[in-house]
């Protein structure tokens, strides 16, 4: 009896110490970087371009290239996302062609972004043409957050219940009409928790963007300068903070990487007060 | 109401219905359309090395001397580096998140655990190359202290300055925790509480009724943690490129190694010619890993389904 007690406490002791432990590295992470990073983030930092020459350092060029990337990385990745989301909801009958797409949207999620990486490069940059581009890498990282938007879209067109669309056909309503007024709305709250989950990806991803998007810390000119940008190269905030703390500035890599866990735990905040605000409803619906 | 007005057109409403249901059908195939052509263009661009090199001394070289004058490109500690520092990092880091899962689900009281769930979520969000700064920040130096002590009195080690093996390892072991965490959680959740309340009342202790009873339980989630973990550990680049060194060599703990990964990121922004494909090439075989571990992973999530 007391043998076991005592293997009953070290176990006990185990559970504690692994769950403090883990805690204790991941908080002493986000913790650590602002300790180290937050004094070097100033206004000025975020509203000037590194200039070399002018000893100048500040992100303004790699801000505006990570919006580029988010806003047309979404603009791919929503219509195709929700699209598919819709399809395998609404369309598709349970066989073979709904497992693939099952199959290689899982394979999707679990292939490594430096791959991703490679097959941009090849695919997007050089058999398209498109070389190293905003494009080049939105259209890499739409294929990485493609199955994000597809998931979560699918699980909120699930909690839709299913009277709403017997409901509207048998008022006559056309399929595609009732997917646009009934269903879209309906599953906005899953929609919405895919594209900020996808837009943290995309702000936090590196290995990806190296080989596709390049790197490059210039304003777009105005004017046409604005449009033409989408052709041309660029780093966004996670690219430069490599490449500066592969140059051994360390106080300018933290720097970055304090702005990138503020938008981190920011999309963070985001994503739970969606869920907090239409989650339960939709959870509720579906028992 | 008004949509029986705005189609009253037979045809026209025909045709709507028709290109949504293409347009839809389209974007489902996206994804197959997708890992075709990755699959496709790895094998095309990762294929030509081979018969160039010669499969075995490329795949089973271990002089990996790309700008040389007279190049060579094995590759073979790169791919043994890769699978022990992916499998140190999982049976480093498994453990603790599979405790850490236990400790969220079963033995923390109910604030202590909505404190703890949230913040490991919050830090699968973290990019990877934060980690990686940490890790040449502080475990770097760490290591490299380290190295001075043990290595003192052999003229033969190559100094790294902290850039090793163990350093990658570390920082893959604490980037898997988030996902280790959260998949063994909601497995430990899934399990019926009947199954304990019996544990409990044939006189089991609550420690004899997690080890005993709730883990063997969940065990195929908990299967499903680890896997996705070693995939996560075998692909994750950015966050060890500068962490683990900048030379191939035999994965020992004080070595510089290079990664499947990091090989591909330190030096594909100036390779050309046959080093690009060789690149490619180490692409692949990440990629053929990577395929194996995505294959067992719906193998255990369809094992569990027929389980249930």
């Amino acid at each position: 009896m007391s043998r076991r007690k005592r293997k009953d406490h070290i176990l006990t002791a185990l559970i504690g110490f692994s769950a403090l432990l883990s805690v204790t590295i991941l908080v002493g992470i986000i913790g650590y970087v602002f300790y180290r990073g937050i004094r070097n983030v100033s206004l000025d930092f975020l509203v000037t371009v590194q200039s070399p020459v002018r000893g100048a350092m500040g992100i303004a060029g790699n801000i505006v290239n990570t919006l580029y990337i988010v806003i047309l990385t979404l603009a791919a990745a929503v219509p195709a996302g929700v699209g598919s989301a819709i399809y395998l909801n609404e369309y598709a009958r349970p066989g073979k062609l709904v497992s693939m797409i099952e199959f290689t949207m899982e394979t999707l999620t679990g292939i490594p972004s430096v791959l991703f990486g490679l097959f941009g490069n090849v695919f997007f940059g050089e058999v398209l043409g498109l070389g190293y581009s905003m494009l080049t890498g939105a259209f890499t990282l739409m294929l990485m957050v493609l199955p994000l938007i597809a998931r979560n879209t699918q699980e909120a067109l699930r909690t839709v219940p299913e009277n709403y669309r017997s409901g509207a056909l048998g008022m006559g309503a056309a399929k595609w009409y009732m997917i646009r007024t009934i269903l879209i709305p309906s599953a906005m709250p899953g929609i919405l928790t895919g594209i900020i989950l996808a837009v943290g990806r995309i702000v936090g991803e590196s290995a990806a963007l190296l080989f596709t998007a390049g790197s490059g810390f210039y304003l777009p000119k105005p004017g046409m300068g604005l449009a033409k940008k989408v052709f041309e190269s660029g780093g966004t905030m996670t690219i430069e903070m490599y490449l500066q703390m592969a140059k051994g500035n360390y106080d300018v890599a933290f720097a970055i990487a304090s702005v990138l866990l503020i938008l981190v735990l920011f999309m963070n905040f985001l994503t739970r007060s969606v869920v907090a605000r239409f989650g339960a409803e939709g959870r509720k619906e579906r028992k | 109401m008004t949509g029986n007005h705005m189609t009253g057109n037979q045809k026209k409403r025909y045709f709507t219905e028709k290109t949504a249901e293409w347009m839809f059908t389209a974007c489902g195939l996206i994804a197959v359309f997708a890992v075709a052509s990755i699959t496709i263009y790895m094998l095309m661009n990762g294929i030509p090395a081979l018969f160039e090199t010669g499969l075995t001394e490329l795949l089973f070289g271990t002089l990996w001397q790309p700008t040389a004058a007279e190049p060579s490109f094995g590759i073979l500690f790169v791919i043994l580096t890769s699978i022990i520092g992916t499998a140190a990092a999982v049976l480093l880091g498994a453990p603790l998140g599979i405790l850490t899962a236990v400790f969220i689900e079963e033995t923390a009281s109910g604030t202590l655990s909505a404190l703890v769930k949230p913040a490991v979520e919050l830090l699968a969000g973290i990019p990877s190359v934060i980690y990686g700064l940490l890790g040449i920040y502080l475990l770097n130096p760490v290591m490299y202290k380290l190295e001075l002590k043990i290595f003192a009195d052999s003229p033969d080690h190559q100094f790294t300055g902290g850039a090793n093996l163990i350093s990658a390892v570390i920082v893959l072991a604490i980037m898997i925790l988030p996902t280790v965490i959260s998949v063994s959680a909601s497995a430990i959740h899934a399990v019926p509480a009947s199954q304990r309340a019996a544990s409990l009342a044939l006189g089991a202790t609550p420690v004899q009724t997690i080890f005993k009873v709730t883990l063997p339980s969940a065990k195929s989630g908990i299967a499903a943690a680890v896997v996705l973990g070693t995939g996560r550990a075998m692909g994750e680049a950015m966050a060890i490129t500068l962490v683990s060194g900048s030379s191939v060599n035999f994965p020992l703990p004080f070595h510089s190694v290079r990664f499947l990964t990091t090989a591909i990121v330190a030096e594909m922004g100036y390779a050309s010619g046959l080093h690009r494909q060789v690149l490619f090439t180490i692409g692949l075989v990440l990629f053929v890993f990577i395929m194996f571990i995505n294959l067992t992973l719906t193998k255990v999530l369809k094992g569990r389904e027929e389980k249930e």
